[in-house]
């Protein structure tokens, strides 16, 4: 699945800069767009890992 | 030429007064430690770390932390990306009773003795508690016996009678901010009916865990309003947050609170609440990055929140416990904290 949305903010990786995006992905955030289709994913953080589920692509996760 | 008026220095008095009595610094004297010059910081933090060593002890109290309920809160709280009155990109879930055992025993794993289950809500309803419920038995037929906590919002006397005999030992309800900041950072419920909650629990016998976000646009002097109201109830202990700007939220351009700013905090609130265990938990990693972990456990912090919080990531637990050895900090045991 190649990624073309962001997935903290959703948007298109060649339509803004991502950089503040990426850095909150790196330190603090899951994902909470779909990479490929932008729907806002479920997404359940736990003490050791999270998971995020896009209705349309399935689940991915810290682990994988 | 006049000379400069003879201050008193805030330290020096905190060392006589806190240090050596156990007297926690009122809002004017917090207020000045929050006025320091930034070259005093070390001085501060060293002060700090040693009234928390006196009041307090070595041991360090690791907790885990897991969001049962995350998202669809009708509440307006506006730092938090739960709510469903903004934009924000988080969806609800719920975390299903294998989910949250877990994660207890993940935690455990860790050497931590306490694990908080909260959830988004103003309060639960029969649907949650019954939910805590099965999910703490189903802990301890895991044969997890780490401590319990739980956040569900505000709660009524049923509520927290029906916690203490579930064995729940300790509530965490947050005050979030100074009483006079509260109505700009929430409308929906007020900072008295959080006070009621924390009253309650009390007097149940549970513990109370109380504590708040910086940098959510208060004054220096909120600060230290904040740090008077919060010892004033004397709560068992204290979280420390700072703002993590949640995308969707009315914060969400809020500026990071600056290291400098965040460890005169840090030491101004250790030095208000000697006895408290002071906790440092979620915006460490944005406000101080790697370093500032350490440094805030030489600075009057005493309990910490090891891997994930509810929505957003902290470093792994790992990395936490081997700074914890290498400070020789030891983990307070479970035996320890009955
Ligand atoms: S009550 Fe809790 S979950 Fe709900 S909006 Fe406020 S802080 Fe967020
Ligand atoms: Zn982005
Ligand atoms: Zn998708």
């Amino acid at each position: 699945m190649t990624a073309v949305y962001c997935g903290y903010c959703g948007k298109g990786l060649e339509e803004v800069d991502h950089a503040a995006c990426t850095k909150r992905l790196r330190v603090i955030d899951p994902p909470r767009f779909c990479s490929a289709c932008a729907r806002r994913m479920v997404v359940q953080v736990t003490p050791s890992g999270w998971t995020a589920t896009c209705s349309r692509h399935g689940e991915i996760s810290s682990s994988a | 030429m006049t000379a400069a008026p003879e201050q008193v220095d805030v330290l020096g008095v905190a060392r006589e007064q806190v240090l050596e009595r156990g007297v926690g610094l009122s809002e004017e004297q917090v207020l000045a430690v929050l006025s320091l010059d930034d070259d005093r910081i070390p001085e501060l933090l060293e002060l700090a770390h040693q009234v928390r060593m006196r009041w307090c002890g070595p041991e360090v109290e690791v907790e885990g932390i897991v969001s049962l309920k995350t998202g669809g809160c009708p509440e307006d709280c506006h730092f938090c990306s739960q709510s469903g009155q903004f934009p924000s990109p988080v969806r609800s879930a719920w975390l299903d009773i294998p989910g949250l055992v877990r994660a207890a025993r993940q935690t455990r794993d860790t050497g931590a003795t306490e694990f908080c289950i909260v959830a988004a809500v103003r309060g639960p309803d029969k649907r949650l508690l019954s939910q805590v419920r099965d999910g703490i038995k189903a802990i301890r037929e895991d044969g997890n016996d780490i401590q319990i906590a739980c956040s569900l919002g505000m709660l009524t006397q049923e509520q927290v009678d029906e916690l203490v005999e579930m064995g729940v030992h300790r509530y965490n309800h947050n005050l979030e901010t100074a009483r006079s900041h509260f109505p700009n950072v929430v409308t929906t419920h007020s900072w008295e009916e959080r006070w009621d909650t924390l009253k309650m629990v009390r007097e149940a016998g549970m513990e109370v865990c109380c504590g708040g976000i910086i940098g959510m646009g208060e004054t220096l002097e909120q600060r230290a309003e904040f740090a008077v109201q919060l010892a004033a109830l004397e709560p068992d202990e204290v979280p420390l947050n700072f703002l993590i700007p949640n995308p969707g939220t009315p914060y969400e351009n809020y500026p990071v609170v600056e290291g400098t700013e965040a460890l005169k905090t840090v030491g101004a609130f250790r030095l208000a609440l000697p006895r408290t265990i002071l906790r440092f938990a979620g915006g460490r990693e944005l406000t101080f990055g790697d370093l500032g972990a350490k440094q805030g456990m030489l600075g009057g912090v005493n309990a910490i929140i090891v891997g994930n919080y509810l929505t957003n990531l902290g470093r792994p637990a790992q990395e936490d416990l081997d700074m914890l050895e290498e400070l020789s900090m030891p983990i307070k045991e479970l035996s320890k904290t009955l």
